[in-house]
């Protein structure tokens, strides 16, 4: 979708799970894009979430204090969230600083959709 | 890498970043907003808020996350409480510590559990407490450590300074603005001054009412056709109000004398550029030069002029400027003893006198400004205004006023390759 500043977040659903794509360098700017898009597909009925990483080279400390933002807003609507294709450097920080207990990673989106599957209800429509 | 090096590099990160954003001019609460994210990121915090003391009201909520936007509102802090905060150590930060002193943290404990805040720490700089940052549990579950603590302590301090920096601005700003405005008062003030002045002088003159309020919209006019900034507009316009006020010390029936004056007289007449240097001399203006504006405005460039007999280059741009409104006036007014010139008379007399009595690049942007406003280039019809609708019509004024730029530019280009 296209975001108000005009830059792209990608996205698509697969069911009623929604797929986001995150960018190379997850902070502020980037971060408050894929929050939004995360919210608007639960405000939209998705029931799950998945967070591709797989163009991410970097999360900073304000891209971490988002992501806890994205999952904090997941668990209350009840939305599993599963973080995808998270490379090496990463995962240790979010093992590190306990993002991992909140989330279930995958080795890519494939693998996500599938842990996912067993929650999948009616597709939403948008 | 081993876990507790990656927290350093982690760490700081966020803290380059921290002082980056607090170093911004940017908006306040967005400052506040990305370094309590830096603060929550740096730890993994899932929940905090930043409120800031302001005045004797309620904390104001600046920044929040996590937690609902109703959550975090409506709480006081009194002076005692602040002072609490002051000094206090780490353990009595936990809002679970039930053996605190601190009546604030005693007093919304159940507000403070109930929304998942763990940690209560005061932002101080410069000994006072200017808010305090609200914190919730680690994303780990883990307890806090002395390092997490430490690292608390610095970006908290960070936060703080940063917002009584930002503070300050707006207040520096705000105060700034103020000012501003005093200040464009009192040149309103000024200028209406000025004007009831100049009016005062010209009632001297029953022939002429109106003639130092004409002088210094004329040179203004010229003035601003010469490009000069809006401040030196405004003081030649003032220069010409009072390009006169020497006239107050002259006799009455010599100012109104139905005829041509004599010889002594005249020397008396002559008394009043001086006399109007020594009247604004000892007043701090708001613009520069206008005494001697109103000194040197009978000079000639050809140096017959008074009172110190200037030639050219040692009269000052502005006494030019109100010299030539000063006579364009005179010549374009009914005078005791005269009937007002037709305009085709006033032309002639400008292209003959330019480079004797006048400046030839004054005179020429005179009818530059007179041109465009006959050619209706101008939004306001300023000039005719003053002479009356009457004076500046038919085609052969355009016609004057072309020839006699065109006449001054060949003579400025003629003087130029001499």
């Amino acid at each position: 979708m296209d975001t108000p500043s005009g830059k792209l977040v990608r996205s698509h659903c697969v069911g009623t799970t929604a797929v986001v794509y995150a960018s190379d360098y997850l902070n502020k700017l980037t971060g408050e894009k894929i929050e939004r898009e995360c919210r608007r597909q639960l405000n939209c009925g998705c029931r799950a979430l998945v967070i591709d990483f797989s163009d991410t080279k970097l999360v900073n400390s304000i891209g971490i204090s988002i992501l806890l933002g994205i999952i904090d807003v997941a668990e209350k609507n009840g939305a599993p969230i599963v973080f995808s294709e998270v490379n090496h450097p990463t995962v240790e920080l979010f093992e590190m600083l306990g993002l991992t207990r909140h989330v279930v990673l995958a080795k890519d989106e494939r693998e996500a959709l599938m842990n996912l599957s067993r929650y999948e209800t009616t597709p939403v429509v948008h | 890498m081993e876990p507790s090096t990656q927290k350093l590099i982690h760490t700081f990160g966020a803290l380059a970043d921290l002082g980056q954003e607090i170093a911004g001019t940017g908006d306040f609460t967005e400052m506040v907003r990305t370094s309590m994210h830096l603060l929550l990121g740096t730890l993994a915090l899932r929940r905090g808020a930043v409120l800031e003391c302001s005045g004797d009201g309620p904390l104001r909520c600046v920044a929040l996350w996590g937690v609902g936007d109703q959550a975090l509102t409506d709480f006081d802090i009194s002076d005692a409480e602040k002072e609490g905060f002051i000094g206090c150590e780490a353990i009595e930060w936990l809002v679970q510590n039930a053996s605190t002193t601190n009546g604030f943290l005693n007093r919304y404990r159940a507000k403070l559990v109930e929304n998942g805040i763990e940690l209560v720490l005061p932002m101080i700089v410069r000994g006072e407490v200017t808010g305090l940052v609200l914190l919730g549990g680690k994303a780990s579950g883990e307890e806090f450590s002395t390092e997490d603590f430490e690292t608390i302590r610095a970006m908290v301090r960070h936060i703080g300074v940063g917002i009584h920096t930002h503070r300050l601005l707006e207040q520096v700003a705000q105060r700034a603005q103020e000012n501003r405005r005093l200040y464009e008062e009192m040149r309103a003030i000024y200028r209406d001054t000025i004007r009831a002045f100049a009016a005062a002088i010209d009632i001297k003159d029953k022939y002429t009412q109106g003639h130092s309020e004409r002088v210094g919209r004329y040179s203004e006019i010229i003035a601003r056709e010469m490009g000069w900034s809006e401040d030196e507009v405004e003081g030649i316009q003032i220069a010409g109000y009072l390009h006169d006020v020497g006239k107050l010390i002259v006799d009455r029936n010599i100012i109104n004398a139905p005829y041509n004056i004599d010889a002594k007289l005249s020397n008396e007449l002559n008394r009043h550029p001086m006399a109007g240097y020594e009247i604004l001399a000892p007043i701090k203006h708001p613009y520069a030069d206008i005494p001697l504006m109103a000194k040197y405005h009978h000079e000639r460039i050809d140096g017959r002029g008074y009172p110190d007999g200037l030639t050219d280059e040692q009269i000052p741009l502005g006494a030019k400027i109100v010299s030539l409104a000063d006579s364009f006036d005179a010549m374009t007014t009914d005078r005791p003893y005269r009937r007002r010139r037709s305009f085709e008379d006033v032309v002639r007399d400008l292209r003959e006198s330019s480079g004797k009595q006048f400046d030839g690049k004054v005179v020429a942007a005179f009818a530059r400004a007179i041109l465009k406003e006959v050619n209706g280039e101008t939004k306001e019809r300023r000039i005719t205004k003053m002479l009356g609708k009457d004076y500046l019509e038919g085609e052969h004024v355009s016609t004057l006023l072309q020839d006699l730029i065109t006449d001054l530019s060949h003579e400025k280009a003629q003087k130029a390759q001499n």
